[in-house]
């Protein structure tokens, strides 16, 4: 298919997601709905850092967080800029802190990078809480407006609005990525970084792009996050949590295309919403424990593993 | 004669306080087949490695087309036209026999040719080294001769002027030995400077011009094969004294 069909179907499932969730006539439907979708544009853009390029980053809170606190301080001096003006200096921030952070570590292989982006979360984190214009370690309150800015309904709405316009960008993105030009240099990376140097691909400019790519989606889909919540504190925005699941869903979705990730979110947001609001907030973590194991024993190659080969 | 593609001079490498190679002088007509012999951990493929970029060399300079590559990195000089095969064949494992080559057609060749262009590419370079049947294949399924010809072809794919076909035959069986052999002479009467590291002396024999000899990171010999293998010290290497 090619990129411009697939973006209008994308749009057409996204209009229906939209409208549905409006038939619905109960505002929980936009908040898990919402969360879900986070979900969607963050595992979508591990998975071009993690799936595509190969580099597995725990540090999606640290990324995420960045442009949940861009938006706080955007709030706190200009607050009448809207939001999707919010979201872009938010992708910009977390994008240009991918860069910084890729160029410091993508020297290191594997296991280290991990754990060096790891210790990035930690650093910012730190400083956050240690800077009292953003609220410190207190937190810090974000009034949400009323009224959706564009159209007659809830503000929620319009933030659920947002975020899905947001997903389809990431998942647009993604998909033109894989067989372009860029996507096959992700993946000689991904397959053997010496080779593919061999092979003419500049590999560091590449290893800055997808960073860049993946912490920018990263921030974009943490600048609401302030106006979602309504109170944010370092400890909630820097959450581990964020990290744990990003990684779990391109896994259980499977990492080689732009559906694992989709698939993935989907499948575990959707049960964590529920089990949220049915049995507990605690059981969501156990859940993503439990479905990453059976995934790895039963399909490590993620649900599309299943449907290919 | 025109000027030398490739010109080593005073190259020199170490690894903490081993000398893998010192004052390398070498020089690489247009169009010649070289072969470059010696023992294990002479430091034939540390100069691959220094040639290609994969390394940086300490001391000395390489040109290569009477440009100055110190300090390029490796990727840049791949798109200058000078290609590696690895000693050890690194293919690209997720990707199919024809994306293998795909990507330093798209990546290596000044990325013209878009599209259709690159798909037939991919099909003649594969033609080219038997492999056309299996080209939606995983490298994972090729047998060993078939990986050292994707090997070949991924480094041919970039167009390069200069080869350097680092043990392109090791572990291979007498005739698959001769297949490689072949296929490399039909490159070198296309255009293409090749240098060939090797271990089989057959084979090293039957391809060079012109022979090199590495030993302990010094060059012992370099001239007509059949001299260099009866030199005393060449000898003594190969044999102890």
């Amino acid at each position: 298919m090619r990129n411009w069909t697939f973006v209008s179907v994308l749009i057409v499932v996204a209009f229906a997601t939209f409208f549905g969730t409006r038939l619905v006539g109960n505002s929980y439907a936009f908040f898990a709905g919402y969360v879900v979708l986070q979900y969607i544009v963050l595992a979508t853009a591990w998975n071009i850092l993690g799936g595509y390029t190969g580099y597995v980053n725990f540090g999606t809170a640290a990324f995420f967080a960045l442009g949940a606190y861009s938006t706080v301080v955007l709030h706190k001096t200009v607050p009448e800029l809207p939001l999707p003006l919010m979201i872009a200096v938010g992708g910009i921030v977390s994008g240009a802190v991918g860069i910084g952070t890729g160029y410091l570590t993508l020297r290191l292989r594997g296991t280290f990078f991990s754990i060096a982006t790891l210790a990035m979360a930690v650093v910012m984190q730190t400083l956050v809480t240690n800077w009292s214009f953003v609220g410190g370690a207190r937190g810090v309150y974000v009034i949400r407006p009323d009224e959706s800015p564009i159209f007659d309904g809830d503000y929620i709405e319009y933030l659920f609005l947002v975020m899905l316009a947001l997903s389809v960008i990431a998942v647009a993105v993604a998909r033109a990525i894989e067989h372009s030009r860029l996507g096959y240099g992700f993946a000689a990376i991904r397959d053997d970084e010496l080779a593919a140097e061999a092979s003419g691909v500049p590999t560091l400019r590449l290893k800055l792009i997808a960073t860049a790519l993946s912490g920018g989606f990263m921030g974009m889909a943490g600048a609401p996050l302030p106006y979602y919540v309504t109170y944010l504190d370092p400890s909630s925005g820097f959450s581990l949590t964020y990290a744990v699941n990003t990684i779990a869903m391109p896994l259980i979705g499977g990492t080689s295309m732009w559906l694992g990730p989709v698939l993935g979110a989907v499948l575990l947001g959707t049960l964590q919403q529920a089990a949220t609001v049915t049995i507990s907030s605690a059981l969501s973590l156990l859940i993503v424990g439990v479905l990453l194991v059976v995934f790895v024993i039963a399909a490590p190659k993620g649900i599309i593993g299943w449907f290919r080969r | 004669m025109s000027d030398p593609i490739l010109t080593v001079s005073g190259l020199g490498k170490r690894f903490g306080g081993f000398v893998a190679l010192a004052d390398i002088e070498l020089q690489v007509e247009r169009g010649e087949r070289l072969g470059l012999i010696g023992p294990n951990g002479s430091g034939k493929s540390t100069l691959v490695n220094c040639l290609c970029g994969t390394l940086r060399n300490e001391t000395g300079s390489v040109a290569f087309d009477g440009r100055k590559l110190d300090g390029l990195p490796a990727y840049r000089r791949i798109r200058l036209g000078m290609a590696r095969s690895f000693q050890l064949p690194r293919p690209f494992a997720s990707l199919t026999l024809a994306e293998n080559l795909r990507v330093p057609i798209l990546y290596a060749t000044g990325g013209q040719g878009r599209g259709m262009a690159v798909e037939r590419r991919c099909e003649s370079l594969l033609e080219m080294v038997s492999l056309a049947e299996k080209a939606q294949k995983l490298p994972g399924d090729l047998t060993q001769i078939e990986m050292r010809k994707l090997e070949l072809a991924r480094a041919m794919a970039s167009e390069p002027r200069l080869l350097i076909a680092d043990e392109a035959m090791a572990g291979l069986s007498p005739g698959e030995v001769d297949d490689i052999l072949a296929l490399l002479i039909r490159l070198n009467e296309q255009g293409v400077t090749i240098i060939m590291i090797e271990h089989i002396m057959r084979a090293v024999l039957a391809f060079s011009q012109r022979l090199v000899v590495l030993v302990a990171g010094r060059k012992i010999a370099d001239g007509d094969p059949q001299d260099v293998v009866r030199q005393p010290d060449v000898v003594e290497a190969y044999l102890g004294s």
